[in-house]
């Protein structure tokens, strides 16, 4: 009965975003208060309705409803609580239900929280939303309806996924979704934008908190999947450039580019076709990763299952998406007024190069992703493009944008000087030096490279603080001052300074655990010891562990240094019984400052089992790092001159 | 005009790509396939033990008689091997077809019971015990064949069970057509 | 009494990538030859996986391949030399670094490319806005000026 429910509020739903996506439109070109009014309604009703659907799919998820074929793919009685829940979007069909779901609340929350936009452009906006929705909707009810019926009802499912069964796989999704469909708000505001033909500071300032969200959100997402993959995957690795990674990079690429452009229209009024355009693209390559992912044009070990039927669905709706957004680009943006003029070297300048090279990150990280497929289509010759074609394309660029990022800040508009805000900088430059020298000498003297990509960690750590340094006055005035100073600091300030300096801490627990990590592979029997990077590493016991849904080889790992106990470390290996696979668990005991790392093979008995160990310097910093640079993001949303959002209207004069 | 056709570029971008997924979807190309380098050159070296104890090893001379032949990398562990087995038998009785086989990191016996309980399509057949001549054949698992012609250049190489439409579109041509 | 008798059969190495799947008996004693035998074994793809070089897959062509890396290398082939032994056998295919041919170009100089392109370009335009837009304000066309008065006028 409450598939039956949910499959009918989908259907509804579908109905509801065609009448948003056509008839608000038709109010805002008319200036129809009723027709413009209705978007708002639609948009709340659809938003109801998904949810609806989506609740319905979750109760039979939770109650192991096998009658359902969805869950009968992917759920099993056993599986606990919280891993039937993340199984309703660990799945293709759930999953879509999933983007259609958050579409439609972040529709609801520009209903809801969009009072103070225009009619016009709130109407546009919630329309395109509603095509969108109209799109993901059909999509789901045509080809991938999570509601279909088995019959006779087995008496099990198949389970799921043993290595999506895990806290971090399972927020993954939501978090990566809350990040594309919040890019579609910003596409929706750049098409109502070129709608109504006209892009100014007060449209950048509504739509610079929608980017911002996205933004942490996708940030988030992403850093949570490279550390899933860091300690499930087993060997200390955080990202392997697979297309499906990829295509989760070009969209957040896209989206710093987005944020930091918005400002520039914002404050200055240019650069205004560059941010639309960065804004149809942002949305569009969450959508061509959409695609990537579920059309099987690409080998991945993320992809989910390929079906060519649908992924022809998928294109057909990229297609119409993105080529509508950029052939009205192409139409409109010209005569996009140009606003305030300025010179290279200015903190315009400075966004400007920002904006180039992170769409030269992205434009590489795509070409090398599709790549394989052209030449393969064009040719017949096959092709990989793997870790080291992008360690030596994608690194050297992000050289120049490292520098750029901390000499940014200290350009004025319009006009600036480059000598003194270079100046301002030498105090980072040389402690970054001495930090890269001393890499070198201390750590590695090998890998010059490493030392420098070190050096450019410290160098947006320091360089950013000592712009915050600067603002307050630190050391120039009294500290009281500098704290009156840090109070009157706007928030989008120290978001900035905190997500830059959270960069530079991502950069160096990358570039630490990346060149210099320690590694011991042995074959050890109960009761030997290892020697590892000055600890003592005992294998006491390897027994037979039952979970829940899986039977696993636990090992039990005593470490010493300097002859007194130090920690204990248990890998597993677990085999789960249903879909008959294996996934290792490793174990990872953490100081903050380095992550000791173990992982357990094959082996017996007799011939001594497979132990893998690693030592990986400042490791945990690339995650809090990314963490941080999120919560940066959301510092700058909480700016109350973002929620306010149009300027303040005035006052009537009073007449004497 | 030209500052038109600037903006159009986004556009042009966007049509080149979907034009390439479109292509790709539509002819069903296998993103996994790997193709093969072997095809077109002289086939790589055969010197391997023979399975049956007391005959022969395998030599290269095997595969430059001047009469096609096939040579197919098996194991008595691999499901596909069982699957695609009876049209080796037909090629081996209809066809007369040459059929040289190589068992891969398959023990002997094994290998040797598997072809007693199935039938035995080889000519002859070796062990390649390390999987150090499937290397150097390109092999990347069991099975794949290959079609060798009365020169010792390989025509065809087969990764995956033989089909009926593999033997039907191209095996049978070639062996009818092979010098 | 725990032994302290080391059975370690691995080496201790800090080199520049790790793998999951290389089993402690393929390990070479000499550590140098160990560490180059990694190196590759990162920039070659296992050709029955998705995405994945030959250190970190469990197939059994994986284990194939690394062995036979191992063993030119001890044999005292070139790193490059033992790539041109895998490309001979599974084609470019099996380089995770794509060679730098002439089907590779666009691959290689794309990127770099782009941002000259569009580097030169802005600068282009930028210089030529410089150039177009006066330091001072037109003066006034008749008509304005005329309108001008008219306003003026009390």
């Amino acid at each position: 009965m409450i598939p039956e429910v949910g499959h009918f509020a989908l259907i509804l739903a579908l109905c509801v975003a065609l009448v948003q996506g056509t008839l608000p439109l038709l109010g805002a070109a008319q200036g129809d208060q009723r027709l413009m009014g209705l978007g708002r309604t639609a948009a709340l009703t659809q938003a109801f309705l998904v949810i609806l659907a989506f609740g319905a799919l979750t109760q039979a998820y939770v109650t192991s409803d096998f009658s359902v074929a969805n869950v009968v793919a992917n759920s099993h009685s056993a599986k606990p609580l919280l891993y039937k829940i993340s199984g309703v979007w660990g799945n293709h069909e759930g999953s879509m239900l999933l983007w259609a779901l958050i579409l439609a609340l972040f529709g609801a929350a520009v209903a809801l929280f969009g009072s103070t936009l225009p009619d016009s452009l709130q109407s546009r906006v919630l329309a395109v939303q509603g095509l969108i929705g109209l799109g993901f909707l059909a999509f789901l009810i045509f080809t991938s309806n999570p509601f279909e019926r088995i019959a006779p009802a087995p008496p099990d499912g198949n389970g799921l996924n043993p290595l999506l069964q895990d806290p971090g796989l399972a927020f993954h999704p939501p978090l990566l979704y809350l990040g594309y469909v919040g890019f579609s708000v910003t596409y929706a505001f750049a098409i109502a934008a070129l709608l109504e033909g006209r892009v100014d500071p007060a449209w950048a300032r509504w739509v610079r908190p929608w980017t911002l969200a996205a933004w942490c959100f996708l940030t988030l997402g992403i850093a949570l999947g490279s550390w899933w993959a860091y300690y499930i995957l087993g060997w200390g690795g955080f990202w392997f450039w697979d297309p499906v990674e990829n295509a989760s990079l070009m969209p957040w690429l896209a989206g710093t580019a987005l944020l930091h452009s918005a400002i520039v229209v914002e404050k200055r009024d240019a650069l205004k076709s560059w941010t639309v355009l960065l804004a149809i693209l942002a949305f569009s390559l969450s959508l061509l990763g959409t695609f990537l992912v579920r059309s099987g044009v690409l080998t991945s070990v993320h992809a989910f299952a390929q079906d060519p039927a649908r992924g022809l669905f998928i294109l057909a709706f990229l297609i119409a998406v993105t080529g509508g957004g950029l052939a009205l680009y192409a139409w409109r943006a010209p005569s996009l007024q140009g606003g305030g003029l300025f010179q290279p070297i200015s903190r315009e300048g400075a966004l400007i190069l920002n904006n180039l090279l992170l769409c030269t990150l992205a434009a590489t990280v795509l070409l090398g992703t599709l790549y394989p497929l052209f030449l393969d289509l064009l040719t017949g010759a096959k092709v990989s493009v793997g870790p080291p074609f992008f360690n030596a394309t994608f690194v050297p660029i992000c050289a120049p944008l490292f520098a750029a990022l901390c000499v940014g800040p200290f350009l004025g508009w319009k006009r600036a000087d480059l000598w003194p805000a270079l100046m301002q900088l030498r105090l980072a430059f040389v402690v970054s030096a001495i930090a890269a020298i001393i890499a070198a000498i201390v750590v590695d003297s090998r890998s010059a490279l490493a030392a420098i990509a070190f050096g450019f960690g410290v160098w947006l750590i320091v360089g950013s603080l000592v712009e915050l340094a600067q603002r307050l006055k630190l050391g120039a005035t009294p500290l009281a001052e500098s704290l009156r100073r840090f109070k009157a600091t706007p928030r989008a300030s120290l978001g900035m300074t905190i997500s830059h300096t959270a960069l530079g801490f991502v950069v160096l627990g990358a570039v630490a655990t990346g060149a210099w990590h320690s590694e011991l592979i042995a074959t050890v029997k109960t009761g030997e010891t290892m020697s590892f990077a000055g600890y003592q590493v005992t294998l006491q016991r390897v027994e037979s562990v039952q979970g829940p849904n899986y039977i696993a080889e636990r090992a039990t790992l005593a470490v010493t240094l300097d002859g007194r106990p130090y920690t204990t470390l248990q890998p597993e290996r677990r085999l789960f019984v249903v879909q008959r696979r294996q996934v290792a668990e490793t174990a990872i005991q953490t100081n903050l400052l380095r992550d000791f790392y173990a992982t357990l093979g094959e082996g017996d008995a007799t011939s001594g089992w497979v132990i893998r160990l690693y030592l990986n310097p400042l490791a945990p910093w690339i995650w809090l790092g990314a963490a941080l640079c999120a919560f940066g993001g959301f510092v700058s949303l909480s700016d109350r001159r973002l929620r306010i959002g149009a300027p303040s209207r005035l006052r009537p004069a009073t007449v004497r | 005009m030209s500052r038109r056709l600037l903006f159009l570029l986004p556009l042009m971008t966007l049509a080149l790509m979907a034009g390439f997924f479109a292509w790709s979807l539509l002819v069903g190309r296998d993103p996994a396939a790997i193709g093969s380098v072997m095809v077109g050159r002289p086939a790589p070296r055969l010197d391997l033990p023979a399975l049956a104890p007391g005959e022969p090893p395998l030599s290269d001379a095997m595969l430059r008689t001047g009469k096609p032949v096939l040579v197919n990398f098996f194991a008595s562990w691999c499901a596909p091997c069982l699957a695609e087995h009876p049209l080796f038998m037909r090629l081996k009785e209809r066809e007369g077809a040459t059929i040289i086989g190589v068992a891969w990191k398959n023990k002997r016996d094994d290998a040797t019971q598997w072809l007693k309980r199935l039938g035995d399509p080889f000519r002859t057949a070796g062990l390649d015990l390390e999987g150090k001549t499937g290397l150097d054949w390109g092999l990347s698992g069991v099975p794949e064949t290959y079609a060798i012609d009365g020169n010792g250049i390989v025509r065809l190489h087969f990764r995956g069970p033989i089909t009926e439409r593999d033997l039907n579109e191209s095996l049978l041509p070639f062996l009818k057509g092979a010098k | 009494m725990r032994r302290l008798a080391p059975l370690v059969l691995g080496a201790m190495l800090a080199v520049f990538a790790s793998a999951w799947a290389v089993e402690p008996s393929e390990m070479l004693k000499d550590a140098a030859l160990e560490a180059r035998a990694r190196t590759i074994g990162q920039a070659l793809r296992c050709v029955v996986c998705q995405n994945q070089s030959i250190d970190d897959s469990s197939a059994e062509v994986a284990h194939d391949m690394r062995r036979a890396v191992r063993e030119r290398l001890t044999a005292g082939d070139s790193d490059d030399q033992v790539f041109a032994y895998m490309v001979a056998r599974y084609g470019d295919y099996v380089l995770l670094k794509p060679p730098f041919k002439m089907s590779t170009l666009v691959l290689w100089l794309g990127g770099p490319l782009l941002l000259i392109v569009a580097g030169s370009a802005l600068l282009v335009a930028a210089h030529r806005r410089r150039q177009q837009s006066p330091t001072s304000p037109q003066p006034l066309t008749a008509e304005e000026r005329q309108r001008l008065d008219a306003l003026l006028k009390p």
